[in-house]
């Protein structure tokens, strides 16, 4: 069953066509990954697909659910989160305060209950904490709790910045390069920690640039160039093909 | 929790003393400074949660203390007896009215001091909401200067307005009656009475912002404050938030314009100036941008000497160059957080742990 | 308000002329010292913070003209001719001031254009605006034209200042609404473009002398405010603005 499905996507930036007419579908609980040389637009179509700029043309389908024309607050209360490239923790909030905001979209304290301490909060406070904990009990992160969050160490942070995606309960998860910056034992640790995710339930849609960790996980691969898709298929059919080859590596004459 | 009200206790502790030593020492009148510091203390933490949580500045935070002053005091000097007609009996059978005699003996029909209070409140609320939304769709130096302009606006309106007094402002503006006999007013008498009711509606006002910062709301409007795009992308509704923070601000602000005003028995155009909007903003600032404590512990001192004359004829440019140090210093205010970890570890030739905040 | 009150207590000793011109040097010079000891030691200062200071540092010059001049309104004599005197100008009585106005503002757009367009330093001046480490790399010292653009604007309210007091008086405080106005104008017309806003200045002026028609005299100075509030809520890159180009400038 599909989950998210880009239909004819375009965006232009002045004289840039960042996207083009790009389409694709993410089926409910696979890892899919969007690849590209350097300036493809994988970000923009995260972007995109995430609420952050709207399309030019074309529709983005999530859950059934036109989303192309909603902001990144609307999409995550619908489901869908992500994570940055340039990692976006809160500054001077630590991990576990990270995490908890994750929690927002499934509680429902407001202005008035949170000024006048209800009771009710109390509950719902301690819910919040005991759910936060669980994630980073599964991340590894739980001795940092009381840390903040933007003093650790890159790959730690990461990993909160997962564990705060992962807080929303989301039905789909955008990873932006997940493993940039690691080393090969984070980045094998990060792929097992994906597949873990999937299994969780959550469909996963990653843009990645490291290609051993993109062959071992996923599922399905799209390729894009120039805004452009030029191939998707399943790994081991995409190291074969000759379009992504000749874009990546350059043609041999 | 019970952490985050000791602080509470501790001042209400010294809120004690200061009344203790005053009556101890003779200089009871030192009072009623105190007390007008007290109002002008609360704009100053509505404003710093603004400032400090939720990351938007106001340069005309004065126009909100105006309103809601200029608005109760107008409606409960307006004398009803010159405007027979069907609205003034509604207003007459519903006992929003009441009577009273002025100075010189004559009778006066006026709105009680409660319906004109909620009035102002309001209208505050409603200018709030008005402008809050297209204002803090702005960013940086422009939200600055709307407000500003925001401000301006206000105090041109009550400076050039007759009925409300123009230049001169408006004065006579009876006590604010509360139950059990109190009533907020200036009198001699009941200086010490009011001194406490100020007080208490600082703590109260305090305490509900210190609950509102450990909240869950409070954790967004970090959050937003820290990096606003990834907050929306968890799911916070960030111009939502801001705006009703805005608005709790203002509410602040106006509350304190109605109980100065009735306290004070006037009010002028002063008092939505931009030098006032200035004053609230530096004492923010030099306090700590998002430290409720430090605005408050600043306030206190700063007004209070402010009041008393210290500062002489400088009174206005002592805020000035307040805000110009700090801002050119120490942008993020002087009584930060990690000031005292930092100062620990200074201390302590020892690593100190992050406290938990 | 520097620039009129100095010029003022000078022409008590010199000739106008003289008067104007020192006065406006002398102004210069205080918009270099703010730059120098309050702007130019900061490192990658936020608009914000800029602004707030410099409404910190004005509140300072208020202060300081309050104690050197107390709160006397003063006025600069006409330029030519008198209060009462007027030129004809098409059957429409015109204040000779005025004409020295609009002489002047004319000029000063005119050397302004000239100066960013056609000179090396001003060319410089705009390559600052657009990119301060870019512009930095190319060897330009991007410290002095901060510097520079300080004394220019100050220069400019200086000879504005002169100019206009005859007319409308100048005191201690008369700096304030001017400033407004001032930013107003300048976000209307679109950051960086001085014909533009000599165009919007106008608009703003019409505005809100036209506004007592409809509104008690005592409002007009909250209508200029009204319509920067106005325009910033539809579109801050200002009515000749244009959106792209604002979102690229650095602020």
């Amino acid at each position: 069953m599909t989950l998210l499905s880009v239909r004819g996507v375009s965006k232009r930036f002045g004289g840039l066509q960042a996207v083009n007419d790009l389409s694709f579908d993410v089926a409910t609980g696979a890892i899919k990954a969007l690849i590209g040389p350097n300036g493809a637009g994988k970000t923009t179509i995260f972007n995109l697909i995430s609420g952050f700029l709207p399309p030019d043309s074309g529709e983005i389908v999530f859950g059934g659910e036109e989303i192309h024309a909603m902001s990144s607050c609307e999409v995550a209360i619908r489901g869908m989160v992500r994570t940055f490239q340039h990692i976006r923790l809160f500054p001077k909030m630590t991990v576990l305060e990270n995490i908890m905001v994750g929690r927002h979209v499934h509680s429902r304290a407001g202005f008035l209950a949170g000024m006048l301490n209800l009771p009710s909060t109390w509950r719902e406070e301690r819910r919040i904490r005991e759910k936060s904990h669980e994630v980073m009990e599964l991340l590894g992160i739980a001795a940092h709790a009381g840390t903040e969050a933007v003093s650790l160490a890159y790959g730690q942070q990461r990993l909160v910045e997962i564990g705060r995606a992962l807080a929303c309960e989301p039905k789909l998860l955008l990873l932006d390069e997940p493993a940039a910056g690691l080393n090969m034992r984070e980045t094998n640790e990060m792929g097992g920690l994906i597949g873990g995710i999937r299994n969780m339930g959550v469909t996963v849609l990653l843009v990645e640039h490291d290609m051993s960790l993109v062959m071992k996980i996923s599922d399905e691969v799209v390729v894009v160039s120039y805004g452009e898709k030029i191939a998707e298929d399943r790994p081991l059919a995409i190291q074969k093909n000759r379009e992504v080859i000749r874009v990546y590596l350059g043609d041999d004459e | 929790m019970a952490r985050r009200y000791v602080p509470v206790a501790a001042f209400a502790g010294l809120i004690v003393a200061i009344q203790l030593a005053t009556l101890a020492t003779g200089t009871g009148y030192h009072l009623t400074q105190l007390t007008m510091t007290a109002y002008y203390s609360l704009v100053t933490v509505g404003l710093c949660m603004l400032i400090g949580y939720a990351g938007q500045i106001s340069l005309g935070h004065a126009g909100f203390f105006a309103v809601g002053g200029y608005v109760t005091a107008f409606l409960t000097t307006w004398n009803l007896n010159l405007h027979q007609g069907a609205f003034v009996s509604l207003l007459g059978n519903s006992g929003a009215l009441v009577s009273r005699t002025d100075l010189y003996g004559g009778s006066l029909l006026t709105i009680h001091p409660w319906p004109a209070c909620a009035a102002a409140i309001l209208l505050a609320v409603a200018i709030a909401y008005l402008v809050g939304g297209p204002v803090l769709k702005l960013k940086g130096h422009y939200l600055a200067m709307a407000t500003l302009g925001i401000g301006i606006i206000v105090y041109r309106i009550v400076l050039g307005t007759e009925f409300l007094g123009a230049a001169d402002g408006i004065s006579e503006v009876p006590g604010f009656p509360l139950p059990a006999g109190l009533v907020i007013t200036g009198d001699a008498a009941s200086r010490i009475p009011n001194y406490y009711l100020a007080w208490g509606l600082v703590i109260l006002g305090m305490v509900l912002l210190l609950n509102l910062i450990h909240s869950r709301v409070g954790r967004a409007l970090s959050a937003v404050h820290g990096a606003e795009d990834a907050a929306g992308a968890m799911g916070i509704p960030t111009a939502r938030y801001k705006l009703n923070v805005f608005v709790l601000s203002a509410v602040f602000a106006a509350m304190a314009g109605v109980f100065l005003t009735h306290y004070n028995g006037g009010i002028g155009p002063s008092e939505a100036g931009v030098m006032k909007s200035v004053r609230y903003v530096a004492i923010v600032a030099i306090g700590g941008m998002a430290n409720l404590w430090g605005s408050l512990s600043m306030s206190l001192v700063l007004n209070y000497l402010s009041l008393r004359g210290y500062f002489g004829t400088y009174d206005d440019t002592v805020f000035g160059v307040i805000l110009i140090l700090i801002m050119l210093f120490a942008p993020d205010g002087l009584l930060r957080r990690h000031l005292i970890s930092d100062l620990k570890r200074v201390v302590s030739r020892n690593p100190v742990e992050e406290e938990a905040p | 308000m520097l620039g009129g009150m100095t010029a003022v207590t000078l022409h008590q000793f010199l000739p106008l002329p003289l008067a104007i011109v020192l006065a406006v040097v002398l102004t210069m010079i205080v918009g270099a010292v703010i730059e120098i000891v309050f702007i130019r030691w900061l490192y990658k200062p936020s608009v914000l913070r800029m602004v707030i200071i410099t409404i910190g540092v004005s509140i300072l010059i208020r202060e300081i003209a309050l104690h050197i001049w107390g709160n006397a309104v003063r006025a600069l004599p006409y330029f030519t001719g008198s209060a009462i005197s007027s030129i004809n100008l098409g059957g429409v009585y015109v204040s000779s001031q005025v004409l020295w106005v609009v002489a002047i503002g004319a000029v000063a757009v005119a050397a302004l254009t000239a100066f960013f367009t056609m000179t090396m330093l001003g060319r410089q001046m705009r390559a600052c605006a657009a990119n301060r480490d870019a512009a930095r790399l190319c060897g330009i010292d991007t410290g002095n034209m901060v510097t520079l653009s300080f004394v220019l604007s100050a220069a400019i309210g200086a000879v504005g200042g002169c100019v206009v007091c005859p007319i409308t008086y100048v005191q201690y405080d008369s700096g304030t609404p001017l400033a407004i106005k001032g930013f107003t104008v300048a976000i209307l017309g679109g950051l960086g473009n001085s014909t533009a806003a000599v165009g919007a200045g106008m608009i703003l002026g019409i505005l809100e002398s036209f506004s007592i028609w409809v509104l008690p005299t005592a409002y007009k100075e909250a209508i200029s405010i009204a319509i920067l509030l106005a325009i910033l809520f539809v579109k801050p890159s200002g009515i000749f603005g244009s959106a792209e180009a604002a979102r690229l400038k650095e602020f």
